[in-house]
């Protein structure tokens, strides 16, 4: 698949561009020409680079199948790059994926600085919202557009939002009003909420307390499960659990469903089935909000997921589709402003009829106080997608996807 | 089908002011259920349920009206369904992943979609053989070809084009952007033009077939409807060049153009998510597939009116009607 492209491209492009926005008289006349003359290239091929920085380190999980690939996100980010030239080879553009990776509490601005030395005009980023913000006003003094593709931080989207930062990646308030607004199409509204002691669980807890209010869910406990640093995976490791995590939840209060709030890894996955009271699990663990779903194959998702799996080697994760989105997004104004002009670029992805499509049953776009882009949460079980959302029923003025996060009314995003 | 028009003939001079008893077979791909629903278009009935490949999705007939042409997309493979005993008597190579294809107007070559490969298959259908395979963008879909045969366009749903292929060279020789994911592409009776649905973009782009630019693009508003919901997938117009039917999926709706001045006259209301749409050959009726709702209905040409709806198999995605 990957070499496919460079073999085929030369040919491609002397025969599409010599066909682009050729009138049928000239068509027929192009048409009978021999491969080997029409070949010849006759058009400068344009370069388009986009940066991606990644903080990376090889983590564990409590499931060894949660374990995230080596490649996740860059892969998604390099099958929408592979679409873009496929594109790219009708209009003479080639697209190119320039990977930096750090360590996560790596400085990353040297590392960034020397990406724009290199031209980087667009930046797909994966890094925490701490390195985010230690590079993004030396971005927009260098006229960069970053894309964040990993952290699901609302504070990027608010109180530390930047005019030249955009998020394809949902935040923790929109995967848990996604949530939130199941659970309460089911009529399960009584939740008991387990968190953990880290900043992100906390963080993820703090948005389903919010989601809570905002659709009339009730959190009739809640408890914290403190991290006291025990290894992950231990070979007699599952008997223990399966006493301790009864003895943890039988003080709860009855609920229909337990939320779990543990981006950590430190007990999530634990505790589905193990419960003092037979109840569904939601959150982190159990049934699980992402912006993208492994399984989904709705809305032409198929095409996507085969395409993606023929080139990564596995299935397609949410990060590897906020990445996709970001690079496509880029991809599609190249293509629509036909040059890689990023002024021009820039003023498209800006404009208020831009859309894209991704897979996910309607147009995305994005919220324009924050550049976070509309999309809608899918929920699963991690064998299959269950729904998504905005529910049916849960109504807004402007677009029911922004039923799902922070709205504009309550925007605390000011950009200077 | 000379003695059949005959009978017509006589039934009609006998004055028969009752609608006439004329069975078209009306054959309809069940993309969940892996079979071809058979609905008799005057009892508006089915006659029978076909068990078919996997993930049946485009359907077509030979201009003969003896054999059928279904896309079993997770087959990687065309089924050729004898239309007399409702068997499947053949396969043709197409490829992986076919999704929709066309007939040529001779009948003799079939111009396939091939989703996940990014080409265009072209196969003899007589021999079996494919001609040549044409790369175009990513996702190809639509396929329409003008009625000279000379020209087939393919929409390819990420790349976001409508790419003009020569029939005779097997290459591209236009490559027209039109708005997100277009789904499919047919040219008017004339060959003057060619519109070209897209799913996302939610519109109609009409391409002049002579400039292979964009003319004209025809959007859609439904009141109490969300924008994103209305999403333009098939297309037909009616012989005479004036009416055009856009299937608008999610929409719940087929939209009525007027072909000439491109004005939206109608929607009419049929069911859950509409995809695919095909004629009568007396062009009386048009037909819908309903995916969420399971059934088709049956459109009044004259009227604009819904007729009857008729439930077929899970997930109707094409449709085609026997052209005798």
């Amino acid at each position: 698949m990957k070499s496919m492209v460079p073999n085929t491209l030369a040919v491609f492009i002397a025969l599409f561009l010599a066909s682009v926005n050729a009138g049928p008289a000239t068509s027929q006349e192009v048409a009978p020409a021999p491969k080997a003359q029409a070949a010849k290239p006759e058009k400068q091929l344009i370069e388009i680079k986009i940066g991606y920085l990644r903080a990376y380190e090889p983590q564990l999980a409590l499931s060894v199948l949660d374990i995230a690939p080596r490649d996740e996100g860059v892969a998604g980010a390099n099958v929408a790059l592979n679409d873009n030239n496929t594109t790219g080879s009708f209009l003479g553009q080639k697209f190119v994926l320039d990977v930096t990776e750090v360590k996560p509490d790596a400085d990353v601005v040297a590392v960034f600085n020397e990406m724009v030395a290199k031209g980087d005009r667009y930046l797909l980023a994966d890094i925490s919202a701490q390195q985010l913000l230690s590079i993004a006003d030396i971005a927009r003094d260098h006229g960069v557009l970053i894309f964040n593709v990993g952290s699901t931080d609302d504070i990027l989207r608010e109180e530390e939002c930047r005019v030249n930062v955009f998020h394809t990646a949902p935040t923790r308030t929109m995967l848990a009003d996604g949530l939130a607004q199941y659970l309460i199409w089911k009529q399960w509204p009584k939740w008991a909420l387990i968190y953990g002691s880290h900043e992100k669980d906390k963080l993820f807890a703090e948005a389903l307390r919010r989601a809570a209010t905002r659709f009339g869910g009730q959190i009739v406990a809640e408890k914290e499960f403190k991290d006291t640093g025990t290894a992950r995976r231990t070979d007699s490791g599952v008997v223990q659990i399966q006493r301790q995590m009864p003895v943890f939840t039988q003080d709860l209060p009855d609920h229909d469903v337990l939320l779990v709030a543990d981006e950590s890894e430190v007990f999530g996955t634990y505790v589905p089935f193990r419960t003092w009271i037979p109840r569904p699990v939601a959150g982190t663990a159990g049934l699980i909000p992402s912006g993208w779903h492994p399984a989904s194959e709705q809305w032409g998702g198929s095409q996507i997921q085969n395409r993606f799996a023929k080139y990564a080697g596995r299935r397609m994760l949410s990060k590897d589709m906020a990445a996709w989105t970001a690079a496509r997004i880029l991809g599609d104004a190249a293509t629509r402003t036909q040059g890689a002009d990023p002024a021009k670029i820039e003023a498209f992805i800006r404009a208020d009829d831009f859309s894209i499509a991704a897979f996910k049953g309607q147009k995305l776009t994005f919220r324009k106080w924050n550049w976070q882009l509309r999309q809608p949460i899918f929920l699963g079980d991690g064998r299959s997608v269950v729904t998504t959302s905005p529910q049916e029923g849960f109504l807004h003025q402007v677009s029911e996807l922004d039923t799902l996060g922070v709205d504009q009314p309550e925007t605390k995003c000011h950009f200077k | 089908m000379g003695r059949r028009l005959a009978l017509l003939a006589a039934t009609l001079a006998a004055g028969c002011a009752a609608s006439p008893a004329w069975a078209y077979m009306v054959y309809v791909s069940n993309e969940k259920d892996n079979t071809m629903s058979v609905v008799d278009s005057t009892t508006m009935e089915v006659v029978k349920t076909v068990n078919v490949g996997q993930r049946p999705r485009g359907i077509t007939i030979s201009h003969d009206g003896k054999f059928v042409y279904l896309c079993a997309s997770d087959d990687d493979t065309i089924e050729v369904i004898d239309t007399a005993t409702l068997e499947i008597v053949d396969t043709l190579p197409s490829g992986p992943d076919p999704e929709l294809f066309v007939l040529s107007p001779d009948g003799k070559k079939l111009y396939v979609a091939n989703e996940d490969d990014n080409l265009v298959t072209v196969i003899d259908v007589a021999t079996k053989k494919v001609l040549a395979e044409v790369p175009v963008g990513v996702e190809p879909e639509g396929m329409g070809i003008s009625p000279d045969g000379k020209v087939m366009v393919n929409t390819s749903e990420t790349t976001n084009m409508a790419h003009f292929i020569d029939t005779e060279s097997h290459e591209i020789v236009n490559n027209v952007l039109v708005d997100s994911r277009p789904r499919f592409a047919e040219f008017k009776p004339d060959g003057s033009e060619v519109w070209v649905s897209a799913e996302i973009g939610g519109t109609v782009s009409i391409i002049d077939n002579a400039s292979r630019e964009v003319t004209h693009k025809i959007t859609f508003e439904i009141p109490g409807l969300r924008a994103e919901s209305i999403q333009p997938v098939g297309i037909r117009i009616t012989a005479d060049g004036k009416k055009a039917y856009v299937a608008l999926g999610p929409a719940n709706r087929v939209a009525v153009v007027n072909a000439e001045t491109y004005e939206v006259e109608k929607y009419v209301l049929v069911g859950q998510r509409v995809w695919q749409l095909a004629f009568t050959p007396d062009q009386k009726t048009i037909i819908s597939t309903n995916g969420i709702s399971n059934d088709i209905t049956f459109i009044d040409v004259a009227t604009d009116e819904p007729t009857q709806s008729v439930t077929v198999g899970a997930l109707p995605w094409g449709v085609v009607v026997s052209p005798n």
